[in-house]
């Protein structure tokens, strides 16, 4: 036992003074998780709180624009930007270059042109839809007009900026005002072609407002989670879990130090096992991958609202985040191991270190959401140890999860450490280092 | 001679400090180094093995010292055998390698606390040989310094305190003074003699000749895996008509470069 603790106490101080190494361990992965959820949070605040900016230049007088715009301003989706004055009376290609100019000026992210005979086109259509009704219900058709062209008489201009699912949601958004106005337009004709007299209000209302409402929830939720996942709730574990792995340039570089200079020749002739020297290092850094974690944790819950960001809301099982970080940092310890011992040069654990590690990284879906990614890369995601620590903590802090929730992950995570230890015991014992 | 008393039994002979027998080795794929070679070196000798680059010097130290296995032969440490993984007998002796062999981060107590453990002291005893080594080396001054801003000498002679923190019975020197100044070179071996004095062997090995003259009193001198010549440093000189190492081992080893094959 006195071996072990000289050893650890051996271990602390070379690591304390290892500032490069420090910084790699704490200072990178905490300016990682503060640029990446902030860059995020804006992003998430752009899709879920935030207004789309909408440039609209109306050259139509007539009122169904004006409801359409009013429907436009009441989904609650767009910030409306007012087009400069004169636009009204621009001709289509005018109008068109103008949104294309102030969309270029990022004025607005999208621009949307309402044509000169919109009200006429949904009063001809209206008119159109009734005539028909009224055949069928075998009345006299009272409204004689053509059938409306289909193409939607509006243009929308985006910003190539803005991603295509994001487009896809306001043409959505739009889609249903369109649809409003349409609506309105042939229950007014409607009901007047059948009653002489104007549609009244209350009637209105209670006709085309009584959809049904939408009440959002995450699937996964679990004990009554109903907090909607943010940025600090997805990039904390993330970053936490690279921060661990990371460990990786100070604990397989140290390894690789340590053989290849003089005091490894020393330690192989002295009494004492160089498992004691592992051992002492996976305690160590076990408890360096702790203070990672609760510096980010720490991090997440009280700065990030000072600065903006959403807090960091901690699972309800507490016992639970303890066994899942220790398991993250064992594992991520056990992958620095495991490395030291196959590697020949600093150079060699550095490299392959850092570079293997964005890779699981990647493939373990910190990078990229595991549900996006091809079916070819399931096998790779699987081998990952990035992707079980990230599904067990996404189990405890977006899902809400307990221990028996997440018991398939930590079985997992569990199956590598052992699967990783095996290997580096045997490159030991195969180097006779044990 | 008298003759032994009946109903007495002769005590058992000493067993030497070393004793290597039958010894064979060789790397994978090359041709052998040793071939039955023998070796035996007696408790309180200060021994120097010489030889030319190449000559074995180093894969035997690694050999004795457990670092390497046999193909064949044994090899004991005061009549232990060295068996790899077997770490008893690294109780018996020390070794200070030619490499410095330390932590440069930690300061020489630090070092010490931390090979002193391994070497299997507890934490009293390892506290007082400190001290006491830490005088004697001349460190005491900068004990809790980094070895790291250390200059050569200095680190030598840490590199010297953490072989003979246990106070082994044996000590393997591998070139202990190399790249040192003139003052630490007589100081580093004035300590190995006072060593020697309190019964520790030496085992030492260096290309400094006129040092190893004043360090030692038994030697070999090996060449491509075989003992060419072994006997008290006097006897041996006399022998050949030498008046000083350097010579002998010129005569007995020939002038031609000895650059191994690349």
């Amino acid at each position: 036992m006195f071996k072990l603790s000289a050893t650890i106490s051996k271990d602390v101080r070379v690591l304390l003074r290892d500032r490069i190494g420090l910084i790699f361990m704490f200072g990178m992965p905490i300016l990682l998780v503060l640029i990446v959820t902030s860059i995020q949070n804006s992003t998430f605040e752009l899709v879920g709180k935030s207004k789309v900016s909408l440039l609209i230049c109306n050259r139509d007088t007539g009122g169904a624009s004006r409801e359409f715009i009013l429907a436009v301003d009441t989904i609650g989706f767009f910030q409306l930007v007012p087009a400069p004055a004169g636009a009204a009376s621009l001709s289509g290609a005018a109008a068109a270059d103008l949104i294309h100019e102030r969309i270029r000026h990022k004025d607005a992210l999208l621009g949307l042109v309402i044509p000169a005979d919109f009200s006429a086109r949904i009063a001809a259509r209206a008119k159109s839809v009734t005539g028909k009704v009224q055949a069928s219900f075998g009345l006299d058709s009272t409204m004689n007009a053509p059938d409306s062209q289909d193409s939607l008489p509006v243009s929308l201009y985006y910003d190539p900026v803005l991603q295509e699912s994001f487009r896809r949601s306001a043409e959505g958004a739009l889609y249903s005002a369109l649809q409003l106005v349409e609506s309105k337009q042939i229950l007014r004709t409607l009901y007047y072609a059948l009653n002489e007299k104007a549609l009244p209000d209350s009637l209105e209302r209670q006709l085309l407002n009584n959809r049904t409402r939408i009440d959002e929830l995450p699937a996964v939720s679990r004990k009554d989670n109903r907090d909607l996942p943010n940025a600090t709730q997805h990039n904390i574990p993330s970053w936490t879990i690279f921060a661990m792995f990371f460990v990786v340039l100070s604990l397989g570089s140290g390894i690789v130090r340590e053989k290849r200079n003089g005091s490894f020749i020393r330690l192989k002739t002295l009494p004492t096992s160089y498992a004691v020297a592992i051992f002492s290092k996976q305690l160590t850094y076990l408890v360096v991958t702790l203070a990672q974690a609760v510096v980010i944790f720490a991090l997440g819950a009280w700065l990030f609202p000072v600065i903006g960001l959403p807090p960091l809301h901690f699972p309800g099982d507490w016992a639970a985040l303890i066994v899942v970080t220790l398991l993250c940092g064992w594992c991520a310890v056990s992958y620095a191991i495991c490395i030291g011992v196959f590697a020949q040069t600093e150079e060699q654990a550095n490299g392959f270190g850092a570079v293997s590690i964005v890779i699981l990284a990647a493939v373990g879906g910190l990078m990229v959401p595991s549900f996006a990614m091809p079916g070819s890369f399931h096998l790779a995601m699987s081998l990952s140890p990035l992707h079980w620590c990230l599904e067990a903590y996404y189990g405890l802090f977006l899902e809400g999860g307990s221990l028996k929730d997440v018991w398939a992950n930590i079985l997992s995570l569990f199956l590598i450490i052992a699967a990783l230890q095996g290997l580096s015991f045997w490159g030991l014992k195969r180097k006779n280092l044990i | 001679m008298n003759p032994q008393p009946p109903g007495t039994t002769q005590p058992p002979a000493p067993e030497p400090a070393l004793r290597i027998s039958d010894l064979s080795f060789g790397y994978p794929g090359q041709p052998p180094i040793f071939a039955d070679f023998a070796l035996e070196v007696p408790e309180g000798s200060r021994f120097g093995l010489f030889g030319p680059n190449g000559a074995g010097k180093t894969t035997l130290m690694q050999l004795i010292t457990g670092l390497l296995t046999p193909s064949r032969g044994d090899i004991r440490i005061f009549g232990q055998p060295v068996v790899r993984g077997e770490r008893r007998v690294n109780k018996l002796f020390g070794f200070v390698p030619q490499d410095l062999s330390f932590y440069e981060e930690l300061s020489p107590v630090e070092n010490l606390a931390f090979f002193g453990a391994w070497s299997g002291l507890d934490h009293a005893t390892i506290r007082r040989r400190t001290d006491e080594l830490l005088v004697i080396l001349g460190l005491k001054d900068v004990r809790d310094k980094k070895v790291a801003q250390f200059s050569g000498g200095m680190k030598r002679r840490v590199n010297l305190a953490i072989g003979v923190i246990h106070r082994p019975r044996l000590l393997f020197l591998d070139e202990p003074t190399v790249g040192v100044d003139v003052q630490t070179r007589a100081a580093i071996i004035r300590y190995l003699k006072d060593l020697n004095s309190e019964g520790m062997t030496l085992i030492y090995t260096s290309h400094q000749l006129g040092e190893a003259e004043s360090l030692c009193d038994r030697v070999a001198l090996i060449d491509q895996g075989r003992i060419v010549a072994q006997d008290a440093l006097d006897a041996l000189l006399a022998a050949h008509l030498s008046s000083g190492l350097e010579g002998l081992f010129l005569q007995l080893t020939g002038k031609a470069y000895r650059d191994i094959d690349v």
